[in-house]
């Protein structure tokens, strides 16, 4: 009962992390319909990134000034990639958008392979303790995660639904076409989706550097795509969807590691988004797109 | 330069080069293997040359004529290797006479599993289905690394150096034909037919699941081909030789020759391997070129050199002379 | 006689909005019949429903007596109902002769296996398919553009290429969505006899969605008009034209 419990508290943080990796590519795929494929090399950045500042900042960061930092960077650059890559795409075949995005994720991972080829420590970034709470150990790093998350997320819940950004971003994601006759800047909008989505993925990034502390270049695809798979499994597009299938995610991880060898992982992940993707292509809370004849 | 220009494409409508181009190539091929014309390096260049060649010419059926994108090329080609690897080296070892029948074989292997993912996947389009070759990449290269018998992550060693030169040229000629042949019958228009308005199409008569069906077949029985063969070149495959990156290698060639044309294919994978060659010296960092040559292709010229247009070489005839007739 | 083609009560529904209502259609074979009504009409939907793009909500529809509720688009057309569409869908980098090639493609009859190895009855089959592709465009006075890409072709004859794809599937039915859209009254008027003359030579049923009223009149031995999804009046073109109720729907002073 008490691993039963230990394990549950693993899944949720660990489905906090996916959750919040899910948001950036969920967000990018509703505005623009376009699965951006280096969102996974980008969290993995976003890993790199806190490693850099933590050892070669002069003067020790708190948490807080590092996470924002993090954030602030990756989101910029991802940024700049929608910028030169996928904006010269926009009015092309959707095709070649993915496979400029795949090609990106790519040049970002091997760019990182190639200057650091080996996994890497993640310097403690403050003092982890663990309380036991009826018999289950929690640590302060996976209470951090959990409410870094959950603050993270209320707030892109209100970002999206209680200002007049989140309404003239889901104008952009309902209709691209009409939303510039209303005066509103469609590429204003991407660029700032394009800044919180990405900066979403470098705080997991930073978060997972932290909970899983050997980092590598091979993250992006080994952990970010995970969390596409998670986006998938709730419906993509869909913010809450997003959440969803990052705990549905975390708990099958968790729990099939805990009762199978633990090289299964993978096969059982992929193939539970195999199934979904036959079966319910769009995602528990997804819709299919309408089709215009 | 005008004239230049004149003169290409009088060589191109020079049907009668093609036949002889592959007469000289098969005799070169047959000479170099039991002359030892070649070193060893440059052999195994052409080799890979030739493998690249199917692996492009199969992948552009899906996401050149299909118009999909498919990534999991790199899984078809590891179950054609396994398979063709295992019968090498468990079923039949010691019998090199078999090695056709198992390259046939793996072909074979990846075909049934590519017509049973298109099955299932036959509502999936877009940006979904890359998704589920992603997916199936992935199942292919976890489940190889799950299963002891075939050498778990550590791979298969030890298989036999059975491919030559005349069998990897013969082996390319013949998946050139095929393809030609399918592009050019009422199955591949109607392929390309789906690429261009899959609803048109439909109020065409066109059946959208076996026009889809046909091409992820015939492509990843090829791919399978591709994979056996390599296997059999570098003697030694473990599940982590198929992985994206494999696949990325792939797109390039397909994107850079030009999507829709089996000349572009031809041309896209020997630029490639030539160019991957050169690159060797560069180590990871050739990980890096490969992706960006693909964005920037993506970006400045999406369909390829030769994209949608066909060197008149690989036309049947009779859709010459129809190309040809001006009243 | 029977009709050719029957829509029973046919309902559709688009979430809350309801694009179809309770129309009832039934088109005896030989006969041009014109749809008419003001956009959003559901003109539009009601051939998607009847080329199975769309799957009705409720009611039945019945093409030469036997039910093709449900069927799937490609199993419509084989049965004999060809289409154009609204905004033209030609398979655009393609050429004009493969355009149509591709129609009469679903007629041809060999395996797959035949066409990989170039045996059996694919060479002939191949053969009949660029014949009967040129025949056609000859018809239709767009063989000298048999190599040129669809997308190349000027707009009218992009209209008529699409025309020649529908006929191509040698159907029984014809449908044509606005097929003067963006003409002038010369160009129209040149279309009027164009149809005419399709309808006479291949002894095809059409229905036609149209807005330019000379055309409608002319050529429909009956019409329908649709407002809101519901059927507001249907008879003879001097009927309709009589009609007060369209003359206030959508006529206005009777001569649009």
């Amino acid at each position: 009962m008490a691993y039963f419990a230990q394990q549950s508290v693993n899944a949720i943080s660990l489905g906090f992390l996916y959750a919040l990796i899910g948001l950036g590519y969920t967000m990018v795929y509703g505005v623009l319909t376009m699965i951006n494929f280096a969102h996974g090399d980008l969290f993995m950045l976003g890993a790199f990134v806190c490693l850099l500042l933590v050892t070669f900042s002069p003067v020790a960061l708190p948490f807080p000034v590092l996470l924002v930092l993090v954030m602030a960077i990756i989101g910029g650059l991802g940024v700049l990639i929608e910028r030169l890559a996928y904006r010269p795409l926009r009015q092309a075949p959707r095709v070649s958008a993915v496979i400029t995005a795949l090609g990106c994720g790519l040049v970002i991972s091997n760019v990182t392979l190639s200057i650091s080829p080996y996994s890497r420590a993640m310097p403690e970034v403050f003092d982890d303790r663990y309380f036991n709470v009826l018999g289950v150990g929690v640590s302060l790093l996976q209470l951090l995660i959990i409410g870094v998350s959950l603050a993270l997320m209320v707030g892109l819940d209100v970002l999206i639904y209680r200002t007049r950004f989140g309404m003239a971003l889901r104008a952009v994601a309902f209709d691209a076409k009409t939303v510039p006759l209303m005066g509103i800047s469609v590429n204003r909008i991407i660029s700032l989706t394009f800044l919180i989505g990405t900066g979403l993925g470098g705080a997991a990034g930073m978060l997972y550097g932290m909970a899983f502390p050997v980092i590598s270049a091979s993250m992006g695809v080994l952990v970010g795509w995970k969390a596409f798979i998670a986006a998938v499994i709730g419906g993509i597009g869909n913010i809450r969807g997003a959440v969803l299938g990052g705990f549905i995610l975390g708990t099958v991880e968790i729990f099939s590691v805990a009762m199978l060898p633990s090289t299964y992982r993978d096969l059982i992940s992929y193939s539970l988004l195999l199934v979904i993707l036959i079966f319910k292509p769009y995602g528990i809370l997804g819709r299919a797109p309408n089709v215009k004849v | 330069m005008e004239s230049v220009r004149r003169f290409c494409v009088r060589v191109a409508e020079c049907r009668w080069i093609l036949p002889l181009l592959l007469v000289i190539g098969m005799g070169f091929c047959v000479a170099a293997e039991s002359g030892g014309l070649l070193n060893s390096y440059t052999r195994f260049v052409l080799i890979t040359m030739g493998v690249n060649i199917i692996l492009c010419a199969s992948l552009n059926l899906v996401n050149g004529y299909l118009g999909e994108f498919s990534v999991g090329h790199a899984g078809f080609m590891a179950l054609g290797a396994y398979a063709a690897a295992m019968m090498t080296t468990r079923l039949f070892p010691q019998m090199p006479a078999l090695f056709l029948p198992a390259i046939f074989f793996g072909g074979l292997v990846a075909a049934v599993i590519g017509f049973l993912l298109a099955l299932l996947s036959f509502k999936t389009r877009g940006d979904y289905l890359a998704l589920i070759t992603l997916a199936f990449l992935m199942i292919v290269k976890s489940a190889l690394e799950n299963i002891p018998w075939v050498g778990g992550p550590r791979g298969l060693a030890g298989i036999p150096t059975l491919s030559s030169l005349p069998i990897t040229f013969g082996a390319a000629i013949v998946t050139l034909w095929v393809i030609r042949n399918l592009v050019f019958s009422k199955f591949g228009r109607a392929v390309v037919a789906i690429r261009e308005d899959e609803i048109a199409a439909n109020s065409m008569g066109v059946r959208t699941r076996e026009a889809k069906i046909l091409a992820f077949s015939v492509s990843s029985f090829f791919g399978g081909v591709a994979g056996a063969l390599l296997a059999h070149q570098i003697t030694f495959i473990n599940p982590g030789s198929f992985d994206i990156l494999k696949s990325t290698e792939i797109l390039v060639m397909v994107y850079l020759g030009g999507i829709g044309s089996l000349a572009g294919s031809v041309l896209g994978a020997v630029i490639f391997t030539l160019l991957s060659e050169v690159l060797r010296d560069f180590g990871t960092w050739r990980m890096v070129i490969l992706p960006l040559i693909l964005v920037l292709l993506m970006l400045f010229r999406p369909r390829g050199i030769m994209g949608l247009r066909e060197l008149p070489w690989f036309l049947p005839r009779r859709e010459l002379t129809s190309r040809r007739k001006k009243p | 006689m029977s009709a050719l083609l029957e829509i029973d009560r046919v309902t559709m529904r688009f979430g809350g909005l309801c694009a179809i209502s309770d129309c009832r259609l039934s088109v005896s074979a030989g006969v041009a019949h014109g749809i008419i009504g003001p956009n959003g009409a559901g003109k539009t939907t009601l051939f998607n429903l009847i080329t199975g793009i769309y799957r009705p909500t409720e009611g039945r529809i019945r093409f030469k007596g036997h039910d093709i509720t449900g069927w799937r688009p490609a199993r419509i057309a084989l049965d004999g109902i060809g289409r154009t569409f609204q905004n033209i869908r030609l398979f655009k980098a393609l050429t004009v002769l493969d355009n149509v090639r591709i129609a009469y493609d679903t007629q041809l009859h060999y395996h797959p296996l035949e066409a990989l190895a170039r045996v059996g009855r694919y060479g002939r089959g191949e053969e009949e398919s660029i014949a009967r592709g040129l025949g056609l465009l000859e018809h239709f006075g767009l063989a000298e553009f048999a190599t040129l890409r669809a997308c190349e072709l000027p707009y009218g004859l992009q209209r008529r290429l699409e025309i020649a794809r529908a006929l191509a599937v040698q159907p029984s039915l014809l449908l044509l969505d606005e097929p003067a859209a963006g003409m002038n009254t010369a160009e129209t008027a040149a279309l009027t006899t164009f149809l005419r003359d399709i309808r006479a030579h291949f002894q095809v049923t059409m229905i036609l969605i149209e807005h330019h009223m000379h055309l409608v009149m002319n050529l429909c031995d009956k019409i329908t008009v649709l407002d809101f999804g519901r059927t507001l009046a249907e008879g003879t073109p001097a009927e309709v034209r009589a009609d007060p109720r369209v003359i206030e729907a959508y006529l206005g002073d009777g001569e649009a």
